[in-house]
């Protein structure tokens, strides 16, 4: 399988990643350089293997859910590019 | 006890009992080490440096000894790779979206450390979000080998990605250090930089407070001049972590005291698969060296297979990228990090934000992780990449019917230049061949210094232990490093300028 460059847009779009137009052709060679490798795992036959889904055994913890922490507006702000009274400014969203 | 006079030379273990019988300050050691990071600028190991934070540490914890109040690592001087969150010191990940980060809280690895008494000395360069081998892909700049090559003045890589830690351990510019390793992140730069490397069982350590990359097989662990000192850090940066529901809660055997434990009657497998072709004949000899010594020592040379061995790196490039791109889906521009300038409106901003603030690999591998996950192709990729994953960790756990511990190769060779691999992905991903297989199934493994190439460059040797059996790897590590006897250091040519 490969990718030609309106998938590489489409994904690109997807990822909220800016690819300028110049840009596209040379990540399509880079993505299917990559894509073709990877293609060598359709020799294994996996049809009757389970994904991994838990790396290590365990079951997964569970707690109360309650607040533990909180209530620190400026400390989450803090590092905003952009923000006011405590809120996260952004370019006008609504009309 | 017989001490180097340059404190800087002293081992962890050495430095502990040190400090802790006052024959050298927190303070005036801390000061060395301040010194020496100034010294050797041009390796760019550090991001940050925080020389008044070290010594404002060192202080406290020089009060701290007299009061008799003294932990476990009570003055001690670290250096943080710059992925784990320092609570009012910057963290970057290597990364221009996160250049002006500022962290309103602590990793909880970090944390463990400064609660048992470290010092921290800064944060240490890295591959932008932990992604590549070489050091290069960091915004700050690429990190450079303290070694280089006999009768040769060319720059080398430290690899990757905790290379600014393998530097700051191998230059002599902290007593140990914390990596991260996802795909052989700890290990590869170690082995690299004639240093020790210990990626923990996935779960060991808590990954709270470390910026993400692949959440199921990021891991932290320490990075050392000594197999001990790779022990004692373990102790204090594991825990079990209510705020990291991967975090495992199983006893902690006493490590430092397994090191010394020997290898008689253990049985070490020696897997067929990770002998390449064109792999440097050095490579080989090594790890046939390697068997030799530790059957000398009484253990058994046990045959294994692990047949989906040649799967795992097109496999953990699969897994990982997608990972990753729904961890960096959090960078938008808006609640921290880089934003981007002259925005027409909120998707305009995310998408130039991340554009601007992510480097060429990172966007590579947003796309290629968001290719795998996307409509129509997910179980063509990511679903058949975990499956292999399932097979993987299933060929190690019968390969562990038959021994204890794995003795592998590292890496497929010595460190090389800069720029040498930079033109081609998939040959600078080849660097992890012999330790990525060990994240996708969680193991434990360390790398272990082991010998010099014929230009004088360290090569290291992998051992590969069961879920949670660090103390057996440590103990053959250790075995490995006797009868090595690796006492090799790099001409610090960075002093002379």
């Amino acid at each position: 399988m490969s990718v030609d460059k309106d998938t590489v847009r489409r994904i690109a779009k997807l990822a909220r990643l800016a690819l300028e137009e110049e840009r596209v052709e040379p990540m399509m060679n880079e993505l299917n350089q990559i894509l073709a490798w990877v293609q060598q795992l359709e020799e294994v036959d996996v049809s009757d293997v389970a994904p991994m889904t838990s790396v290590v055994k365990q079951k997964l913890k569970m707690r109360d859910d309650a607040v533990t922490e909180g209530g620190d507006a400026a400390a989450i702000t803090a590092n905003a590019p952009m923000s006011e009274d405590h809120f996260f400014v952004v370019p006008k969203v609504v009309e | 006890m017989t001490l180097p006079s340059d404190p800087t030379h002293f081992t962890l273990a050495d430095a502990r009992e040190a400090v802790a019988t006052k024959r050298i300050s927190s303070a005036e050691m801390t000061g060395a080490f301040v010194r020496a990071i100034e010294a050797a600028r041009p390796l760019n190991a550090f991001v940050t440096e925080t020389p008044d934070r070290a010594l404002a540490m060192a202080g406290n914890s020089d009060k701290r000894i007299a009061r008799g109040e003294a932990g476990p690592l009570e003055g001690l001087p670290l250096a943080i790779k710059d992925l784990f969150c320092t609570k009012g010191v910057r963290t970057t990940a290597g990364s221009r979206i996160l250049s002006n980060f500022v962290p309103p809280y602590e990793s909880t690895v970090s944390q463990n450390l400064w609660d048992a008494g470290a010092v921290m000395l800064g944060k240490t360069n890295m591959d932008e979000f932990a992604m590549g081998s070489s050091n290069e892909t960091s915004h700050f700049k690429p990190v450079i080998n303290p070694w280089r090559a006999q009768n040769s003045n060319q720059a080398l890589v430290p690899g990757g990605s905790s290379g600014g830690s393998a530097a700051a351990v191998s230059g002599f510019l902290c007593l140990g250090a914390t990596g991260t390793d996802t795909g052989g992140s700890i290990r590869q730069p170690a082995a690299v930089t004639g240093t020790v490397g210990l990626k923990p069982t996935y779960g060991r350590c808590s990954r709270w407070g470390i910026v993400a990359f692949a959440s199921s097989l990021d891991q932290a662990g320490p990075m050392t001049r000594t197999v001990r000192d790779a022990a004692i850090l373990l102790k204090h940066m594991a825990s079990v972590d209510p705020r990291d529901s991967t975090s495992v809660d199983i006893p902690m055997p006493d490590y430092e005291a397994a090191v010394e434990n020997g290898v008689k009657g253990l049985r070490i497998g020696i897997p067929k698969e990770y002998r390449l072709e064109g792999a440097p004949p050095e490579i080989d000899a090594l790890w046939a060296k390697g068997a030799e010594w530790l059957k000398a020592a009484g253990a058994e040379i046990v045959d294994v297979s692990l047949p989906h061995t040649k799967y795992a790196l097109p496999a953990y490039y699969i897994v990982a990228p997608a990972e990753a791109s729904s961890n960096l889906a959090r960078y938008d521009g808006v609640r921290y990090g880089h934003r981007a300038a002259g925005v027409k409106d909120i998707v305009d901003l995310y998408e130039k934000s991340r554009a601007e603030g992510f480097g060429a690999e990172v966007r590579r591998r947003i796309l290629i992780g968001t290719y795998v996950l996307s409509a129509g192709y997910y179980d063509a990729y990511y679903a058949r990449a975990q499956k292999l994953r399932t097979l993987i960790a299933r060929d190690f756990a019968k390969a562990f019917e038959h021994c204890d511990v794995l003795l592998t190769p590292a890496t497929p060779g010595p460190a090389f230049a800069l720029g040498a691999k930079s033109d081609d992905p998939v040959s600078m991903y080849l660097n992890d061949i012999f330790t990525v297989t060990v994240n996708l199934a969680g193991l434990p493994a360390i790398a272990v210094p082991a010998g010099l190439t014929a230009d004088g460059l360290p090569l290291g040797l992998q051992i590969i232990g069961k879920a949670f059996d660090e103390a057996t790897v440590l103990r053959t590590g250790r075995s490995i490093e006797m009868a090595a006897g690796f006492h090799a250091e790099p001409a610090a040519w960075w002093r002379i300028r």
